[in-house]
């Protein structure tokens, strides 16, 4: 059932520190060799970024010049299809992990722009695909983190189960952190089945009216003009879904146009109607609230409190400010 | 020392009554209510508060800190990790009486709730406008949302949903420093870290919520409850774990032992086979296509587990009936004995026959009664060890079962805690799953939030985490930990 997992998966860590149990903690005794050697690379000294596939390269600004440049390590180390998880080096591309999983009819619903882009990068971003509106924020997909800290060594938090509360969140603390507040070297994602079926549609009806009218819709994007509909889920459902999309004019097509990636704007759910008549060169999911746009986009302000805060925990884990320097969360 | 202590707390009710009036108490009888949560530890807090703004709480905060006291906020206190129980004669911050709906915005799918909102009130509030708030702890007649947040709480249905944190957009939230802001927010991606995600679980250890944004789940418009029963506990096991390689994702699978069958059913008269080894309830809920064809793989994989019998509930009302035997299960355990213990951990699926064999050997090799009601789907365990407290020494047999529970469960590749968080109960159980490093770090991020210790001090990271002396939480000298 389960794929081979990488030979040195099972490697014990050298010099795990050993807690009160005899056997010592469990999830330092599952560190893979890859993982100890992303550490060391790492280092404790000098400032160091985190390079993926470069597919969202400029997202918080660009890097700091001169600062050295390593890899996460890359490959799909375990997946249990009955268990729902899949652990994965955090330099392994969305592609490869799709394609992994496909093979027993499950996805991590990730759904970059481009799929070359690495799971370890798109976690950094913290950003979520179009199929948010169905499946949730990416954060949500993430069961177990592993990174290296910038002191160089590794820490674990959340854990392996699809259900766990043990000690503080970390793993949502690192999605969105843009690799400032440590490096992602291996995830356990949860995984699901991929739906029997999928139908998107398109249409110039009300989008907003159709997201009421539809119960959990995969995605529904809108132009100000158009709107293009995904059902996802049994054959018969998706059928009957897109009937009643009929009457207000949708019907079924191939997909909707490429996505725009150079802006990313976040509001309200409610405030994508006042899009209507403005220009052009944006999509927006509906439903979720984000305006894919052409042209880059201004970011938006932290309150002073939550920026006192943020600046206490990179100052806490990071104090040399030398993980991925120049890049800028908030 | 007693007086010292009495002219201290007498100068920090003062201070308290200047805000609250009578609603900052003392009394031996309040104070002994508030000592305890669903666990089995215990301690009186100095002062109960009772605010009823977000104002009122940063001023309790603001006063704690001026008599250098620590604060601990607490829900209903069906907490069953201690995470609510007072250490150092803390001043306790109960939200009962912050239990409004703000407002419900079905335009951005949330409902801005007050602390003290009970769990089933707010899915009942919202059920005549086609949505219900997802999780949905056994305690849900009782428990708070701002338990809920804290706890990071699941449910039965948080198989197909999640648990908590995937339903809260925002939080108001009053830090330890006494400042008020918003983590969060309604919008799609709130700027900067996400500091709502760190708060949600944090166990009150990083400041106090006093409203949030949960988010509302459409109600689904066709929902099947079917109940399995086997002959053999591995069976059932197995079929739960076939149940999902098959692609389905039911929105509830739930397992009952033949122990808490027979306790259910003497209790709800749903029927539950009684001579049944183990059942499973599995709810699939969604449009009538998947739902009709799931509830038919269900029973395809069933036969292949050699299943008795597939009851599929007739209406919703047998439903409820299904239902209401899982839901009052861990009362219905008074049949047995007078008291009871529920442990919570969770193992990989495929272990949980090996797992639940070993739950039973640990109890037998402490004279105790085992009992298991448990969401089977996640692989989430709840042992329930019934015991009499009046029988000498059964206290320590409790805990040492239950810390062996814990320890077959890490050993089996799983994790401590599914839903009740770790508070008290397994504070010093964390260093079994975590490195010395990983619990410094966690220490180290709620450090950010209370460099001074005072948010409910104590809690979920074990003392020796840090090995210098920058360990600082808020606690007198001797206090009882």
């Amino acid at each position: 059932m389960s794929s081979q997992p990488s030979s040195a998966g099972a490697t014990p860590a050298a010099g795990a520190s050993t807690g009160p149990t005899e056997a010592g903690p469990s999830l330092a005794a599952n560190i893979a060799a890859e993982v100890t050697a992303f550490a060391r690379e790492v280092g404790g000294d000098d400032p160091v970024t985190v390079v993926g596939a470069r597919t969202h390269w400029d997202v918080g600004g660009a890097a700091l010049a001169g600062t050295r440049e390593i890899r996460a390590p890359a490959g799909v180390w375990e997946h249990e299809p009955s268990e729902m998880t899949v652990r994965c080096g955090a330099g392994t591309t969305v592609a490869e992990l799709a394609a992994h999983l496909a093979r027993t009819g499950q996805m991590v619903p990730l759904d970059p722009v481009d799929d070359a882009a690495t799971v370890g990068g798109l976690l950094a971003c913290g950003f979520s695909g179009h199929r948010r509106l169905r499946y949730g924020h990416v954060r949500d997909l993430v069961l177990q983190t592993r990174h290296v800290d910038a002191t160089g060594k590794i820490v674990t938090a959340g854990g392996p189960t699809v259900k766990n509360v043990s000690g503080y969140d970390l793993p949502r603390l690192l999605v969105g952190s843009l690799g400032t507040l440590g490096f992602l070297a291996e995830v356990i994602l949860r995984t699901l089945p991929i739906p029997s079926a999928a139908q998107w549609l398109a249409g110039d009806g009300d989008p907003f009216e159709a997201f009421d009218l539809l119960y959990r819709p995969s995605s529904v994007l809108w132009n100000g003009a158009h709107a293009w509909i995904l059902l996802e889920g049994d054959p018969a459902d998706v059928a009957a879904e897109a009937n009643k999309l009929e009457p207000a004019g949708f019907a079924a097509c191939d997909g909707p146009p490429p996505i725009p990636s150079a802006g990313r704007e976040s509001m309200r759910p409610s405030e994508l109607r006042a899009l209507a008549g403005t220009p052009g060169g944006w999509i927006a999911e509906v439903g979720v609230g984000l305006v894919h746009r052409v042209a880059p986009v201004q970011a938006a302000q932290v309150s002073p409190a939550n920026a006192a805060l943020m600046s206490q925990l990179k100052q806490r884990l990071d104090p040399s400010h030398r993980l991925n320097p120049g890049r800028r969360v908030w | 020392m007693a007086s010292e202590d009495d002219s201290a707390d007498a100068a920090l009710l003062a201070g308290l009554r200047g805000v609250l009036g009578e609603r900052a108490r003392d009394n031996d009888f309040e104070r002994g209510l508030y000592s305890r949560d669903g666990s089995i530890e215990g301690s009186p807090p100095a002062i109960v508060c009772l605010p009823e703004t977000a104002v009122e709480v940063a001023e309790i905060v603001r006063i704690c800190r001026r008599h250098g006291r620590p604060f601990l906020a607490r829900g209903s206190g069906t907490g069953l990790a201690g995470g609510a129980v007072p250490v150092g004669r803390p001043v306790v911050v109960a939200t009962a009486k912050m239990d409004r709906i703000v407002e419900v915005d079905t335009g951005n799918r949330v409902a801005w709730v007050e602390p003290g909102v009970l769990n089933l009130d707010l899915s009942r509030a919202l059920t005549p406008l086609g949505f219900h708030f997802a999780p949905d702890p056994s305690s849900q007649q009782v428990c708070s949302i701002g338990g809920n947040i804290a706890n990071n709480s699941g449910g039965p249905h948080c198989l197909a949903y999640g648990v908590t944190t995937a339903h809260i957009a925002a939080l108001e939230v009053v830090l330890p420093s006494g400042e008020t802001t918003t983590l969060g927010g309604v919008e799609a991606e709130p700027a900067g870290l996400d500091l709502r995600g760190l708060f949600v679980g944090s166990e009150g250890t990083m400041g106090i919520a006093t409203k949030a944004a949960v988010r509302l789940t459409p109600n689904a418009p066709s929902v099947r409850t079917l109940l399995l029963d086997f002959d053999d506990v591995s069976e059932g096991s197995a079929a739960v774990s076939a149940i999902i390689a098959a692609g389905l994702v039911p929105s509830a699978l739930e397992m009952m032992d033949q122990r808490a069958i027979e306790i259910v059913e003497a209790f709800a008269h749903a029927g539950y086979p009684t001579e049944a080894a183990a059942v499973l309830l599995v709810e699939l809920d969604g449009l009538p296509g998947g739902v009709e064809a799931g509830v038919e793989i269900v029973r395809e994989v069933a036969l292949k587990h050699h299943v008795g019998h597939v009851r599929v509930a007739a209406d919703d009302e047998e439903r409820a009936l299904l239902w209401k035997g899982r839901k009052n299960a861990f009362g219905a355990v008074a049949r047995i004995k007078p008291d009871y213990y529920l442990h919570d951990t969770v193992v990989p699926r495929s272990r949980l026959t090996e797992v639940l064999e070993q739950v039973y050997r640990i109890a037998d090799a402490y004279d105790l009664i085992a009992v298991n009601v448990f969401h089977a789907g996640d692989g989430n365990l709840h042992p329930i060890l019934a015991f009499d407290r009046r029988e000498p020494g059964v206290d320590e047999r409790v805990k040492a079962a239950g810390r062996d529970i814990v320890a077959a469960s890490i050993e089996a590749g799983g994790v401590l805690s599914g839903e009740h968080g770790i508070g008290l109960e397994k504070r010093d159980y964390m260093g079994m799953l975590f490195s010395a490093h990983d619990m410094y770090t966690q220490d180290v991020v709620r450090e950010a939030f209370d460099p001074d210790g005072f948010a409910n001090p104590l809690k979920v990271i074990p003392t020796g985490s840090r090995c210098s002396d920058s360990f600082h939480q808020h606690v007198p000298e001797g206090a009882w930990v």
